[in-house]
């Protein structure tokens, strides 16, 4: 069997199993499994770029995909006039000043001599900026988010198209991205795993805990869409005259177009990234990224700037992960920072890049529909199965009762079993690199 | 000015806390610094190992409870840690066999390890939910304090409270026995020392007749020990909860690398210096300087550097200072 | 890319994640081949040597090397001849596509590493030959560890033979000076009361001064009955206290004779030597 028939077997067969989940359960269930299934591709292909070209070793995705969710609230709310009254100003001069002051002590590192004085002078600095910090930031905090705080208390967005969040996305996480790098990424070696880990569990702590930017816990839901809303196709003679020729009732009908609409966007999303990944491998600059990877030392007597190189494939692979998670919360209309789990958005992602083939794009974006497959259709299987296996013992059964309780919890371990498995029998994953 | 006052307000809300959960991140810490140091990777399951160990003696304290075992003033669930030890000694030398032992006989490169690492945490984690639920467990029992605010206050008529809770006590003696127990075995015990060759020069330990398989199965054995212990110590402060102690793993993580990856005190100091940055940064200090500061000139705000909600911030910030400036960490570790 | 999937790390090189330091290169077997008696020959014999890394090209062609009891014997030859590969070979640290090794009348050749230290050998590696972030006493101690019985004895001959060590037996051995830390190497290898000691390049490095003091106390770990099989940088030197000398070039033997013979050979000094 040549490999190209083997790999597009394989993709017919994830194809198949939405299918089947179309014709068994409800077509709404399928169309959700495909929708995140190309999201999860397009995170994939981003951590690809990563591990896959560069080897690097990046377990904060979760922290690149909630950048993404904020883009979205940031880009495509209405803004708040009230609050930015109140103390819009105030906070941003606060945040500027942080900044300042972070500024001005990395200038002082640089342009003073080592030794005491320095150490002392940036001291200063940072401490006596921090409590200016605070002085400005805390009232106009207080004030923003005192303004309507049911229903707004945040200062809102741009009001701008919400199709022009992803791109902001996917800025926003190269903006994170640039910054970690440029810290983590050393000369001989780096510390780009903990610096991830961390930065991704600080961003969730922002979200959750900065009201003024993004409600925090209290979500922003009704989040402006790119397709209308299945309430208005109801409500249009036409969509109903329509869908009713082919036998569809217009509530289904609307929420399938929807749903479908979201497919058709996502796909052309998932297949121009796809396309450029595939461009950017073939092209000069990838082939020096992988020669650059299979030996760096060589690489670098020929002059190539292994660092720079590596913050460059860094900030691009972060940036594609901010684009699906500006298109994920814009799938689900709302912002809930409380959601942003680091086992559904960095290790998840993870067991999708190793399943799916490392190094190879292509093998990325299957793992991701596979693994989201399974990870959505795990749960009802292993409840099925629980059910086989206890149904001769009684209902009233406390093991019974337990094992049919924890059913939820198989998913977690099938995708570490998955994980082994492919990693010990096909380590080069479903579809490996060339 | 009110300075014996103020002492005490510090000791009870930042010294006593800081000290136990700085105990509790130490003793994570060296699990996390031994695997470093010997199998050569960074273990993402430490923290569902912890969980793990935890869990069984959870249910062993319980089943101690329901035949009406207890240790008078201490909680049973010390009684239960042995069986807990064993229980995770028991999961990690059958993860190895059937998962780490391949990949060393293939001499595969660390970072792989890493990634195997991260699909036996998805399994040990699903193992904890699937068996005793993701929800919080209280399983403490006996005396609940050594020291009591009000009779603190009694015998020494101060108007500031010291509370010492008896689980934040038995941390703190516990911590101090095994981590000397820990450093007696490395430093003088035949098998310590074959397992630090190891750790330093694995093919020299090999020229010299040290068997690595035997060192790797110590390795595993203190790991389930250290980790159950730091994980029961954690649960009986604070409460039992598996997706807290996958979470631990940050400042564990941090803990270790700030003391010098692969460094045992490096280990304990990392974990102290993160307990007290965390703690002293996200307290608020109003009562403090309101007993220290001349009278009128008293703060009215709450005077807390950060939100408690930031205390991975903290930890991680201390990190990241640490590797700016000393990329091995305090205690010369094995990194860069 | 590497052929082996799991060895693949993608020039990864994160520190917080992974520790590359003081990694093994030497694959670990416990199940040793067997050993069968092949009386006669000299000690210690690797006779017709073939063989390379792997699956990789042959470095060694019909290559041998031996050492008698009480001598000392020196494998020379210019960069790349494969001196050191010919050692590793005697050490069962490389495939032998054919030839053989013996030792004390047992041919070895089936054995892995760990075996033929178990049966003996003592081996001193060029690079990583010390435990660096251990004392200088742990070092032996640890240089012993096959052994069960009482060790003071062996550590009190090293120390009389090596007494700066004594002196710095509580230190770091990676504290000490090039020399010093040659002067460990060989001690530790000496621990397990071995019957034949192998050391390659044991000089490298190390001052001129230094590297004399070095070869006056392999003559005196040869004086107490172990036979010593070296490979040797500084030619000259090496054969001036060789018993018997090996000029390999390419993997293959090109002269052999006692040291004085090689010495005097005037192709040898012609060619190796500089004139």
């Amino acid at each position: 069997m040549n490999e190209t028939v083997k790999n597009v077997g394989l993709f017919a067969l994830v194809g198949a199993l939405i299918l089947i989940t179309g014709f068994m359960q409800s077509w709404n269930t399928a169309i959700l499994i495909l929708n995140m299934g190309l999201i999860s591709a397009i995170m994939s292909i981003g951590v690809n770029l990563q591990w896959g070209f560069a080897g690097l070793f990046n377990v904060g995705i979760m922290g690149f995909v909630a950048l993404g969710g904020l883009a979205v609230v940031l880009t495509s709310m209405p803004p708040v006039t009230e609050a930015w009254a109140a103390g819009g100003l105030r906070v941003l001069s606060g945040l500027l000043l942080g900044a300042a002051t972070i500024a001005a002590a990395v200038i002082a590192h640089r342009k003073m001599r080592p030794g005491r004085t320095r150490g002392v002078v940036m001291i200063v600095i940072l401490v006596g900026g921090f409590f200016l910090y605070r002085a400005v930031f805390d009232p106009g905090v207080e004030a923003v988010e005192a303004v309507n705080p049911a229903g707004t208390g945040y200062l809102g967005g741009l009001g701008l198209p919400v199709l022009l969040a992803w791109p902001v996305g996917g800025l926003l996480a190269a903006g994170a991205a640039w910054l970690i790098g440029k810290t983590a990424l050393g000369l001989r070696s780096d510390y780009l795993a903990i610096a991830t880990l961390g930065i991704a569990e600080i961003i969730i702590a922002v979200l959750k805990n900065e009201d003024w930017l993004a409600r925090g816990v209290k979500n922003v839901v009704g989040l402006p869409r790119p397709l209308p809303y299945e309430i208005e196709l109801q409500n249009d003679p036409a969509f109903v005259a329509r869908v009713a020729g082919f036998g569809l009732d217009p509530v289904t009908a609307s929420t399938l177009y929807v749903k479908l609409g979201y497919s058709v966007l996502f796909t052309v999303v998932l297949l121009i990234l796809l396309w450029m990944a595939q461009m950017a491998l073939k092209s000069p600059w990838g082939r020096m990224m992988r020669a650059i990877r299979d030996n760096e030392v060589a690489a670098e007597a020929m002059g190539k700037d292994v660092t720079a190189r590596h913050l460059q494939i860094f900030v691009l692979g972060s940036a594609i992960v901010g684009i699906a998670g500006a298109m994920m919360t814009t799938l689900d209309g709302q912002l809930t920072p409380g959601t942003y789990q680091p086992l559904r958005f960095t290790f998840l992602i993870w067991v999708m890049v190793i399943v799916g083939g490392s190094g190879n794009n292509f093998g990325a974006v299957l793992g991701a529909m596979l693994i989201w497959f399974l990870w959505v259709q795990v749960e009802p299987i292993g409840l099925w199965l629980l059910q086989v296996l206890t149904s001769g013992m009684a209902d009233a059964n406390p093991l019974k009762q337990h094992l049919l309780d924890s059913a939820a919890h198989m998913r977690l371990l099938t995708m570490g079993v998955i994980l082994l498995l492919v990693l010990r029998f096909s380590p080069r994953g479903l579809i490996p690199e060339k | 000015m009110d300075l014996l006052n103020a002492i005490v307000a510090i000791a009870n809300y930042v010294l006593v806390p800081a000290i136990s959960y700085g105990s509790q991140l130490a003793l994570g810490a060296l699990g996390v610094t031994l695997i470093y140091g010997i199998l050569r990777f960074s273990n993402f399951a430490h923290g569902d190992t912890m969980a793990f160990g935890t869990m069984v003696t959870v249910l062993v304290t319980w089943w101690f409870q329901s035949l009406g075992v207890s240790f008078g003033p201490l909680p049973t669930a010390l009684l239960a840690l042995p069986l807990g030890i064993l229980g995770c000694m028991a999961l990690l030398l059958v993860t190895d066999r059937a998962v780490y032992r391949f990949y060393r006989q293939q001499k595969a490169k660390p970072v792989i390890l890493v990634i195997v690492s991260m699909g036996v945490m998805f399994i040990m984690n699903g193992l904890v939910r699937f068996i005793i639920g993701p929800d919080d467990q209280r399983f403490s029992d006996g005396a609940r304090f050594i020291i009591k605010a009000r009779e603190f206050k009694q015998a020494t008529g101060l108007s500031e409270g010291l509370a010492i809770k008896t689980t934040q006590g038995i941390t703190i003696v516990t911590a101090v026995v095994v981590v000397a127990l820990l450093f007696w075995f490395l430093n003088r015990t035949r098998t310590g020392k074959s397992m630090r060759a190891y750790s330093d020069n694995e093919d020299l330990a090999l020229l010299s007749g040290i068997n690595p398989e035997r060192v790797v199965l110590y390795t595993w054995m203190i790991v389930a020990a250290l980790a159950t212990i730091a994980g029961v110590l954690y649960g009986l402060d604070k409460s039992f909860k598996p997706f807290v102690y996958f979470q631990l793993l940050l400042p564990i993580f941090a803990s270790a690398i700030v003391g010098g990856l692969g460094n045992p005190i490096g280990a304990i100091a990392g974990g102290f210096i993160i307990a007290f940055s965390e703690v002293t940064i996200t307290y608020a200090w109003k009562k403090v300087l309101g007993y220290l500061m001349p009278e009128g000139l008293q703060p009215e705000g709450l005077v807390q550097l950060l939100s408690t909600d930031y205390k991975f911030a903290v930890s991680f910030v201390i990190l990241l200072i640490v590797l700016l400036f000393r990329p091995t960490g305090l205690f010369r570790g094995k990194a860069v | 890319m590497s052929d082996n999937p799991w060895q693949d790390d993608r020039g990864n090189k994160d520190a917080s994640i992974t520790n590359k330091e003081g990694m093994g290169t030497v694959p670990y077997s416990s199940e040793a081949g067997g050993a069968h008696p092949a009386p006669g020959g000299p000690f210690l014999i690797g006779e017709a040597m073939t063989g390379g890394y792997g699956k990789g090209p042959d470095i060694l062609h019909e290559c041998t090397v031996a050492v008698d009891r009480g001598e000392i014997a020196v494998i020379v030859g210019p960069n790349g001849a494969g001196k050191s590969t010919a050692m590793k070979a005697v050490f069962g640290m490389l495939d032998l596509r054919s030839g053989s090794v013996r030792l004390d009348g047992e041919d070895i050749t089936d054995l892995s590493p760990q075996a033929r230290v178990a049966r003996g050998m003592g081996f001193v590696p060029q690079n990583n030959n010390i435990f660096t972030t251990m004392t200088v006493e742990e070092n032996l101690e640890m240089g012993a560890f096959i052994r069960t019985d009482d060790i003071s004895e062996t550590m009190e001959q090293v120390y009389e033979l090596f007494p700066i060590l004594r002196e710095k037996r509580r230190q770091p051995a990676g504290e000490l000076s090039g020399g010093q830390r040659q002067q460990v190497a060989v001690g530790r290898a000496l621990m397990t009361r071995p019957k034949v000691l192998m050391l390659d390049e044991p000089t490298a490095g190390v001052s001129p001064i230094v590297m004399d003091e070095l070869f006056d106390r392999i003559i005196e770990v040869s004086r107490t009955g172990i036979p010593i099989l070296m490979v040797e940088q500084n030619a000259r030197q090496a054969l001036e206290i060789a018993d018997k000398g090996y000029v390999l070039v390419q993997g293959r033997n090109a002269y052999s004779g006692t040291g004085k013979e090689l010495l005097a050979d005037p192709e040898v000094r012609k060619s190796f030597l500089g004139g």
